[in-house]
């Protein structure tokens, strides 16, 4: 299903949840609302759903305006954050519920649950009890009893939340899988970067009610168009003095910037291990972790402090050891704006300095 | 301590609970079989205790029909301010810290022969205080809070979500109600009807105030008794007191059981 | 839109209908009874309250209930205590025991007083050889007023007992302290607002109470009439503006009491 959203606005009072938020969805997308706790995520989806009313703005389904639409006649299946199973059905009853209230016959109704109960894997379990269920079962009797009524839009508010971290990225795929063979346009809340970034088609970076960006997971990634969104997605470090960082110092004239740097921006070597030598500047090991499938490495140069990661099949460092440190590119950002920029020395390497 | 708080506590319980519980029973039989028969089997008894079941059928339905109404309202309802509701909510417990007698006299205050409404409804042919009606009215007024009070913390416990889940699969408020509402908080219903049961058969002060306690017409079971001791004719009194006694150890059994239920669920 | 139309209007109908019975229903009649008592101004307000008799009515009242509310506390704590904490043959049977007083009818609970206390019974008549009196006097209004109001109290404190974090006991324990200590130090104080308010409770609903009392005070004006009673007097005699003066006077004890509890229970639940 379409979906065009335009300055929507909801207040509880004196808070306001959710500020002029506009985008459109195309239909059979899978959308991510990502952004911390409490930025208005959850408000957007209720209000998609009819569960609350905006305070102003427009929400259309295939270019039709739903604001006066109750969640009953929206056409839209919706997955609780807690699951809000009803505990005194079976999970047989529990799917069949929308199909009930759309009065089909009894034989289309044990048809379609019983699809949907293999579709999900539940087979088996469809005379139990919510309360005899795993988390991870709940979840998927949550996601069948939304899909039932065969909705046009699947909303999911933190689905995976209340999951078992081993479970959780299990059931991502699934989740992931089974709305593509469904073909249903899908928006999930979460909190979580990559649970967002692993499963969505595209993200929306909510933050204090607003839309930070829209985009797909790689694009947010690569060119965030705000800071909010350069600190939140991936890892960072911030340097407030970029003066230090051998090739952005010209970015030191501008009052007030300070730069973003991931630690895939930076390359490391032992001296003279780096082809680039120009532009790359002394440092020092300060600390190292061991991550599993490579060494997360601190690095002190002056007195600001980098992180980078290194493989564990180039040659070990040990704490203190000096270093040479390249920064590829920066995310650079003061109050007006925020653009990226590539290590001047890099693109234009003066042979005088070697 | 053990060993001294577990027998000081049976003793509590004998003196305060089982000793009187046995003397009622022991003082409507005083007369033998025969006696207690006959006390009950008084034109007056019999009126008496049918005026009292009537009493509990109409209070107890007009009691939970509200009751969960307004505990739905009080709980969910959008369209009350949250400040109203704080004030409805504590208003709710006003009943309770009202003596029966002062309630009884608030309805015949109200509603008394003497007053505007009375004296209108009396010229209809009707007569509230005195009278049936009134007596209805002054239970309600007493046992309003207990239904409330057991379903609204039910209703905030089990959360909106189920409701909304519903909603957005197409179910409108009546059909929500019965399929989703309904079993979650029927436990807390058959208590709050159990403890208005009680309540409404074991009223004394504001039927007391209301009804005049016109024998063979509004006499209920609980004035009745007043009126035999009052008249020196213990044994009867026992005989009428044995029986609600019955009644209240009957529904306090059924009380643990609805309690258990309610845990369950 | 036909259907939503008329379930608009149906809910219309139900929300107007519940919110006026709730206001017909109570706060009507409290404002009517307010009124009531000062229909005939302020003077005859002030009258029916300087009466000895009434104020007399009203003093014993607050004495008495104070008295079965400390009476009370103690016993109830002690109950709700030994219910908790020890395993004993008949503990269920003894808990599920302690709702009768509020199951049973308030004239039977009077009545079973005046059956075992009375002058014709054991005690009764040990009592007057020993030269006091029970039933006519304080003493039996005291003891219907614990009978009636014995359920508060326990069932206030058992909650907090059952919440009580067993560790902190324990912890205290470990440190070397008695377990008189521990009871004063650790378990007491976070019992205290069940015990508090169990006990306010207990002492509103003895001054209210009035079937278990008629039955065993007496009611000799002046000595034995509680306010209830007096009240009840009152109304008998057609002095209506009398029984609601002094009825407010009550009232306004009770709704205090109820206020200060429901401002400890929501400190309580907000901590």
């Amino acid at each position: 299903m379409h979906i065009e959203v335009r300055n929507l606005n909801k207040q509880f009072g004196d808070f306001h949840a959710v500020r002029d938020v506009s985008f459109t969805i195309e239909k059979g997308h899978l959308i991510g609302l990502l952004g911390p706790s409490g930025g208005g995520k959850t408000s957007i989806l209720r209000m998609l759903a009819g569960l609350e009313t905006p305070t102003s703005g427009d929400i259309e389904f295939l270019g039709q305006r739903v604001n006066d639409l109750p969640p009953q006649e929206r056409g839209i299946g919706f997955v609780f954050q807690n699951y809000a199973l009803f505990k005194h059905m079976t999970v047989f009853d529990n799917i069949a519920f929308g199909l009930k209230i759309k009065k089909q016959s009894k034989e289309q109704i044990k048809k379609r649950v019983m699809e949907l109960v293999e579709l999900t894997g539940l087979l088996g379990f469809e005379h139990r009890y919510p309360h005899q269920l795993s988390g991870g079962q709940r979840q998927r009797v949550a996601f069948a009893r939304a899909l039932a009524p065969e909705p046009q839009l699947l909303l999911l508010d933190e689905p995976f939340a209340a999951i078992d971290a081993k479970i959780r990225t299990e059931l991502r795929t699934w989740l992931k899988e089974l709305i593509e063979r469904v073909g249903i346009t899908s928006i999930f809340v979460t909190h979580d970067q990559e649970e967002a970034i692993e499963v969505a088609d595209e993200i929306m970076i909510i933050n204090k009610g607003r839309l930070e960006q829209k985009g797909t997971p790689w694009d947010i990634y690569k060119s965030p168009e705000t800071p909010f969104v350069a600190g939140f997605i991936g890892e960072s470090t911030i340097i407030e003095n970029i003066g230090a960082i051998r090739g952005f110092e010209e970015a030191a004239a501008w009052q007030g910037t300070k730069a973003l740097i991931r630690p895939e921006y930076i390359e490391i070597g032992k001296p003279g291990e780096i082809g680039l030598a120009s532009a790359a500047m002394e440092g020092r090991v300060k600390q190292l972790h061991f991550r599993g499938s490579e060494w997360m490495v601190e690095i002190e140069v002056g007195n600001a402090k980098l992180i980078t990661y290194r493989s564990l099949e180039k040659e070990v460092l040990h704490p203190g050891d000096a270093l040479s440190v390249l920064v590829h590119r920066a995310y650079l950002f003061n109050d007006n704006d925020s653009w990226i920029m590539e290590n001047k020395l890099k693109e234009d390497p003066m042979p005088i300095f070697i | 301590m053990k060993k001294v708080w577990i027998p000081i506590t049976y003793i509590i319980f004998i003196i305060l609970i089982i000793i009187p519980l046995i003397r009622i029973f022991t003082g409507a039989m005083g007369d033998g079989w025969g006696g207690f028969v006959d006390a009950l089997s008084r034109p007056e008894a019999l009126h008496a205790l049918m005026m009292t079941g009537l009493i509990t059928i109409v209070v107890t339905l007009i009691n939970t029909l509200f009751g969960v109404m307004l505990s739905l309202y009080l709980v969910r309802a959008e369209w009350l301010p949250s400040k109203l509701k704080q004030l409805l909510n504590s208003i709710l417990d006003l009943p309770f810290a009202v003596s029966p007698i002062i309630g009884g006299l608030m309805i015949v205050l109200l509603l008394g022969p003497n007053t505007a409404i009375g004296s209108l409804l009396n010229d209809a042919g009707i007569s509230i205080v005195y009278a049936f009606p009134g007596m209805v009215i002054a239970t309600l007024f007493v046992t309003f809070p207990m239904m409330v009070r057991e379903i609204m913390p039910v209703l905030q416990e089990i959360g909106s979500s189920q409701e909304e889940a519903a909603s957005t699969l197409g179910a409108y408020s009546w059909y929500t109600f019965w399929k989703v509402t309904w079993p979650a908080i029927r436990w807390g219903v058959i208590y709050g009807v159990v403890l208005t049961v009680a309540r409404c058969f074991g009223e004394f002060g504001a039927v007391l105030v209301v009804s005049g306690n016109i024998i063979n017409k509004t006499q209920t079971a609980t004035t009745l008794v007043y009126q035999d001791v009052e008249n020196f004719n213990v044994t009867a009194a026992n005989g009428v007191a044995l029986v609600l006694a019955a009644f209240s150890v009957g529904l306090l059994l059924l009380m643990e059981w609805a309690k258990k239920r309610k845990e369950v669920h | 839109m036909n259907f939503k139309f008329r379930s608009r209007w149906w809910s219309f109908g139900f929300r107007s209908t519940v919110m006026l019975y709730f206001i017909l229903l109570i706060v009507i009649p409290i404002i009517g009874i307010y009124t009531q008592s000062f229909s005939l101004g302020w003077t005859p307000f002030y009258e029916s309250i300087s009466d000895p008799l009434a104020w007399k009515a009203v003093l014993l009242t607050v004495k008495l209930a104070f008295i079965a509310a400390i009476i009370n506390i103690l016993i109830g704590t002690m109950i709700g205590w030994t219910l908790n904490r020890y395993k004993f043959a008949g503990r269920r049977l003894l808990n599920s025991l302690v709702d009768l007083p509020f199951a049973l009818p308030t004239a039977v609970g009077g009545l079973m007083i005046l059956l075992l206390l009375g002058p014709n019974s054991a005690v009764g008549s040990i009592a007057e050889k020993l030269g006091f009196e029970i039933v006519f006097h304080e003493p039996a209004i005291v003891v219907a007023m614990v009978f009636v109001t014995f359920p508060f109290v326990i069932r206030a404190v058992q909650p907090l007992l059952e919440e009580l974090d067993k560790s902190e006991e324990e912890a205290a324990y470990t440190m070397g302290a008695t377990k008189a200590k521990t009871f004063i130090q650790i378990i007491f104080p976070s019992i205290l607002p069940g015990v508090l308010s169990g006990g306010m409770l207990a002492f509103s609903r003895a001054l209210a109470e009035f079937g278990a009392v008629v039955l065993v005070a007496g009611n000799i004006p002046g000595k034995t009439l509680i306010a209830s009673v007096y009240i009840y007097g009152e109304i008998e005699s057609d002095n209506s503006q009398g029984a609601a003066a002094v009825s407010i006077l009550l009232l306004t004890f009770s709704f205090l009491i109820l206020w200060i509890v429901s401002r400890v229970q929501a400190r309580r639940s907000s901590k």
